[in-house]
């Protein structure tokens, strides 16, 4: 009886290892392959391109510091993507959650700075999360409530966020000494802390945001799997009708994963305004919320896979510039096509080799299971 | 093509999927012009062997003889070809076409759409004489009833030049009288001479119609008998491996205080289609009220509504004297806490989250119940041992409470979500399809826990579309056609036929009721 039950089982199981490290590094080893094979073709050699890259990124402390600062941004803006996608929703507006978040830290670090660090800290942090959980907010609602499909909505609210923050430097918050349009300077007593204030190391925008977004991911794991609201999350995320029929309100938690998503693409702003350039700028979000879909779908919207997905790109933003820097037939524009084939390959080609690789791991397991037996 | 050989063979097949052997070594032989039945629980490798023979998988290893001849089928053209036709458990027609241009639909001849069609109708309307089919050829499919859209699924093998005919499962979705009325077209095809292999788990069907029987169970074949020397009980020992009861065993109701009277109730939906009609019901303690009806006939719906899925567009449900509707306690949420537990139809759309471990399923909809939660955290501890309690309790299979809920079997997570509603003891349990794509063993399970609730004096609603679970389980049976209540009758006075024919929305004119108008 049990030897039988035993055989009518279910289907194997692919284990944790396959799913979220062979198959992302396949896709990431494609991906190499065909920039390798791009850079072949313009004549460039790409092992020394590869160790440009490599080097560029972690070669030497600096680099370090300036990847890891990357790493920060792409963190938040994966966790942000990944925690409406527990919720089934795909938040592409991250980029303008992120501007709005900016210009909360940035009103706080502009008028509130007679307050001390201590308090300009969570009362920055704060302004980030609600400006950027509100520009959520209003998409969500539409999704919750009236069905306006959220891809819609927050692609053109990243636009509109644009517009906002060009008419806010451009009338409003524009340093009335200067040309450009661009806030003037925070005071320095409400700048982040860097983190070669503490440690020994070379000057880099790297600052404590980044302890901040490895704190934010342990808080991201506890609410997912370890809380009744995680629970409800992921419930309406992976069956609507099933939370209707358990009394879990789908509206609700749309909601809620949206806002708990935008004021973590808002603490893009913390990182790159109260930490590195001290003032509100145009187009401080460089792109971080688009590549932040990329890190959650290479990191399984699993914090620990967002890090390494962030790392990634981190590496690849500093990396990719100083490969620019070195070699004269790679120019900034060959760096984002190496970008867009690693997201082409994990993201929107996820697929391709998951089920060869899923099926040859089957035929594996079962010959060992044979012999085993 | 001799005539003794038979019309389908096949010798040792053998088919894996990875580790699971869903065939082992079967060899089957099928006579020409005879109705062969293929009998076996959800997972025996019926509908497996069936898709090898239809060619939508291939077989690792064994042979398949056609007419006495070696056939390789290797896809479905190709086993068209060979003239084995199959009308599939759920239907491939599109609804928006015509019956004709559904049948010619890949078999148009020609380039020119209207010289196909022109065809067609003549040898279609041949067919239909023949075989005693009538359909309209020019109505549109989607506004056919079931029984008749099985017919042009039918037609439409035919018309491909069938000579063995598959069919899956035929009789899930027809009435007692549909069913009948099938089973008349085969004994006419039977006639014809063309051959037709039936599979099914529903014994009654097997002992009315076939001439021969095949039992299959976990990937064997067990037996091949001649049907009219065997018996369903014989035929149940078989496919289980063990002597089952077939009629559930219970002791007479003793109903007591009404827990949910049900008044009036109406449903509109989003279209403001009338779902549910001036429905009037009580639920009493220490009763099961069993609602029975052909498919979509307002049946999830009711259930919906009663569970809180749904708001009623008018109407009262009073539970234990309490005025459900309109107040805060009619969510979904706060009728559990109440006491009203929800088995619902259907468990991979709402019981379960297939992508879920087992352990989190069963705090599906009682996950803020303080013994799931320490402050902030959900207490896995808890849930893990909470659902391994229910897995010991109910013989679910494998027992691994950190298995994901798509892994276990139809049966075991019918089980699952039974443990979850029935352990958490509500007064009224409302249960949809309790066995529904659930093996015979655990049918027997469920039966037996669902009567041990009733003698605890819970109230209990079981709505069902086999005919027989609802004859044998309930003691009340209310039926409903199109969005009411048709009638409602002891189920000691139910015969199939009564209930058959109220299934089909007519009315019973009771000497009783005429006096009381």
């Amino acid at each position: 009886m049990t030897e039988g039950s035993v055989k009518f089982a279910a289907p194997l199981k692919i284990p944790g290892w396959v799913n979220y490290a062979l198959i992302p590094f396949i896709n990431l080893l494609a991906a190499l392959l065909i920039s390798g094979i791009v850079i072949l073709i313009i004549g460039d050699s790409p092992i020394v391109a590869l160790k440009v890259l490599i080097y560029g990124a972690f070669g030497y402390p600096e680099a370090v510091g300036y990847t890891l600062y990357y790493t920060t941004n792409f963190i938040f803006t994966g966790l942000a993507v990944a925690i409406a996608f527990h919720c089934g929703l795909f938040n592409i507006g991250a980029e303008g959650q992120a501007a709005l978040g900016g210009i909360g830290v940035s009103l706080v670090c502009l008028y509130f700075d007679n307050l001390p660090l201590w308090l300009v800290i969570p009362f920055a942090m704060t302004a980030a999360a609600i400006f950027g959980a509100a520009w959520a907010y209003i998409p969500a609602y539409l999704q919750a409530k009236r069905g306006s499909h959220i891809v819609i909505t927050t692609i053109m609210f990243n636009f509109i966020a644009a517009s906002i923050l060009t008419y806010l430097l451009v009338e409003v918050l524009i340093d009335p000494n200067g040309q450009s349009p661009e806030s003037r300077h925070f005071i320095e007593s409400t700048w982040l802390p860097y983190f070669h204030d503490f440690i020994a190391m070379p000057s880099t925008p790297l600052n404590i945001s980044f302890v901040y977004a490895l704190v934010l991911s342990a808080g991201f794991y506890f609410l997912v799997w370890h809380t009744r609201w995680g629970y409800e999350i992921r419930v309406v995320g992976q069956n609507e009708t099933a939370a209707r029929y358990a009394g879990i309100s789908p509206s609700k938690n749309i909601i809620l994963a949206m806002v708990i998503s935008g004021a973590l693409a808002g603490f893009v702003g913390i990182n790159e305004l109260q930490g590195v350039q001290h003032r509100l700028i145009l187009d401080f979000t460089g792109g971080y919320g688009f590549v932040g879909i990329a890190v959650a779908l290479m990191g399984r919207n699993h914090p620990i896979g967002i890090f390494l997905a962030a790392l990634l790109f981190g590496a690849l933003y500093q990396g990719g510039s100083e490969l620019a820097f070195e070699m004269k037939s790679i120019n900034k524009e060959m760096v984002i096509v190496i970008q867009g084939l690693i997201i082409l390959f994990s993201g929107a080609l996820e697929h391709m080799f998951r089920p060869k690789i899923e099926a040859a791991y089957r035929r594996f397991a079962t010959t060992q299971t044979a012999e085993a037996g | 093509m001799s005539e003794q050989s038979p019309a389908l063979e096949l010798r040792r097949i053998n088919k894996s999927f990875g580790p699971v052997h869903a065939n082992k070594d079967i060899s089957l032989s099928v006579d020409r012009g005879s109705i062969h039945g293929i009998i076996g629980e959800n997972g025996a490798g019926k509908s497996t062997l069936m898709s090898i023979v239809y060619g939508f998988y291939q077989a690792d290893s064994g042979d398949i003889f056609v007419n006495g001849q070696s056939c390789h089928i290797e896809n479905p053209q190709s086993s068209i070809k060979a003239g084995i036709g199959m009308v599939h458990q759920h239907f491939m027609l599109v609804d928006t076409f015509t019956v004709l241009e559904n049948i010619i639909l890949g078999v148009e001849g020609g380039y020119r759409l209207s010289e196909g069609l022109a065809a067609a109708r003549n040898e279609l309307i041949r067919l239909e004489k023949e075989y005693a089919l009538e359909v309209n050829v020019d109505a549109i499919v989607g506004d056919l009833p079931v029984g008749l859209r099985q017919r042009v699924e039918i037609l439409k093998a035919l018309y491909r030049g069938a000579e063995i005919l598959i069919l899956d499962e035929p009789t899930g979705v027809l009435t007692p009288q549909e069913a009948d009325h099938l089973f008349r077209i085969l004994d006419t095809l039977r006639k014809q001479g063309k051959t037709v292999i039936l599979i099914t788990h529903k014994l009654r069907e097997i002992m009315a119609i076939t001439d021969n029987v095949s039992v299959m169970r976990r990937g064997e074949m067990v037996a091949h008998v001649k049907t009219r020397e065997t018996n369903q009980a014989a035929l149940a020992e078989r496919m289980v491996g063990r002597s089952v009861l077939l009629q559930v065993e219970k002791k007479p109701a003793n109903p007591k205080d009404t827990l949910v009277s049900i008044r009036n109730l109406n449903y509109l939906d989003a279209d403001d289609v009338p779902r549910l009609k001036d429905i009037n019901l009580d639920l009493k303690a220490g009763e099961i009220l069993g609602i029975a009806g052909v498919s979509g006939n307002g049946q999830s719906e009711l259930l919906e509504v009663l569970g809180g899925m749904l708001t009623p567009t008018s109407g009262s449900i009073r539970f234990e004297g309490r005025e459900l509707v309109g107040s805060k306690a009619f969510t979904a949420r706060n009728l559990r806490k109440i006491g009203l537990g929800h088995v619902p139809e259907d468990r991979h759309r709402s019981g379960l989250i297939l992508s879920f471990s087992a352990n989190e399923c069963t705090i599906l909809g009682y996950h803020d119940k303080p013994e799931y939660n320490r402050g902030l955290r959900l207490d896995r501890k808890s849930m893990v041992e909470t659902c391994q309690s229910y897995i010991q309790k109910y013989d679910v299979r494998p027992p691994d409470p950190y298995l994901k809920a798509s892994g276990f079997s139809g049966g075991n997570q019918q089980k699952l979500v039974l443990a979850r509603e029935m352990e958490q003891n509500p007064d009224v349990l409302l249960v949809g399809q309790p066995t529904r794509g659930v093996d015979i063993g655990a049918i027997e399970f469920i039966h037996k826990q669902l009567i041990m609730m009733r003698d605890a004096g819970k109230a209990i609603l079981v709505v069902s579309v086999e005919i027989d679970e609802v004859m044998s389980i309930a003691d009340r049976i209310a039926v409903m056609f199109d969005g009411g209540i048709v009638g409602e009758i002891a189920a000691s006075e139910a015969t199939e036929t009564r209930l058959g024919l109220m299934m089909a929305g007519v009315r019973e004119t009771r000497p009783g009721a005429k006096e009381a108008v």
